[in-house]
């Protein structure tokens, strides 16, 4: 069922080990990156919404 | 009871966001699924290409990322017309909000590309209908960007980049068709409904992989989208409530 015969058939590819290895790899970094800069961009966007909040209340119950 | 279901209710931000909320973890759960299926198929189980070796096996990032690329591109020219034509408040968060992901599956899209058209034509790039189409599309998601970000109304800002959207919406059957209309160094399209060209195997993994890069697509625009719309909702009372009690989650 499994088409390699070993480990380093796999990694090598055939020769072609470069450019496959060099298209999944920049596939995974993107895919991992992504969401945690979008994570990241959300908790500082709600944290600077909440402090606004606040200081709009603090400014109109004055 | 006339209510109970009714569409037009989640095009109200208040009611979207808590649902996307809700959607996302299975977005990412069965995307992980349908990827690892596809890794699965794609680089362990499919054969060995007869013309390109174990070269082809690019095929499994490359083609979801292109299809993905022209895809993200129609439904936020989708939204973009919607929200021209209608005026709606959601249209524009999500165009916004897909437009990240578009621009990094064109960019994926030209990178695969360029790693599988060295050992196969001998040249990272070439002027090719095929290629140009798609270099224009990532030009397009990054114009997009730039420009919406550069206008300081946000409804102006959206008409614009809206305009723009549907005014690029051409390029899409370009890149689709090149491969048909000029003669190209890029090899046709592996699949058709007809008959595929390709391995049962090697269809499935690059089908599997597809729908992972699309569940995937889904669940990053569903993240986004909620983020701008709390910034942009910032003033409503709906946003004001969930963020002060702690809601937002």
């Amino acid at each position: 069922m499994i088409h390699w015969n070993s480990f380093s058939d796999f990694i090598a590819m055939g020769g072609y080990g470069l450019y496959v290895w060099g298209s999944f790899g920049a596939t995974a970094l993107i895919m991992a990156i992504e969401p945690i800069v979008v994570m990241r961009n959300r908790s500082s966007t709600i944290a600077r919404l909440k402090r606004q909040i606040r200081a709009e209340n603090r400014n109109t119950s004055e | 009871m006339k209510d109970r279901f009714n569409l037009y209710r989640f095009a109200s931000p208040a009611v979207f966001y808590p649902l996307a909320g809700a959607l996302i973890p299975y977005f990412v759960a069965v995307s992980v699924v349908f990827g690892l299926a596809g890794l699965y198929l794609g680089m362990l189980v499919a054969p060995t290409d007869f013309q390109q070796g174990e070269g082809y096996r690019i095929i499994f990032i490359h083609v979801p990322a292109s299809w993905m690329s022209m895809f993200i591109y129609l439904v936020m020219a989708f939204w973009a017309a919607i929200g021209l034509a209608f005026n709606t408040r959601l249209s524009g968060m999500m165009a916004q909000a897909l437009a990240p992901t578009g621009a990094l599956m064109a960019f994926l899209s030209l990178w695969t590309g360029a790693l599988w058209g060295k050992p196969m034509w001998g040249a990272w790039w070439v002027w090719d209908a095929r290629l140009t189409s798609e270099l224009i599309l990532l030009f397009l998601y990054i114009g997009y960007m730039a420009l919406t970000a550069a206008i300081d109304d946000q409804r102006r800002a959206d008409k614009a980049g809206g305009l723009l959207l549907l005014v690029g919406v051409v390029n899409v059957p370009i890149i689709y068709f090149s491969v048909k209309w000029w003669n190209t160094l890029h090899q046709g399209s592996s699949v058709n409904l007809a008959k595929s060209s390709m391995a049962t195997t090697m269809l499935w993994g690059m089908l599997l992989m597809a729908m992972c890069f699309w569940m995937y697509s889904i669940a990053m625009a569903l993240m986004r989208v909620r983020t701008i719309m709390l910034e942009r909702e910032r003033h409503t009372d709906w946003v004001k409530n969930l963020l002060l009690s702690g809601d937002e989650k």
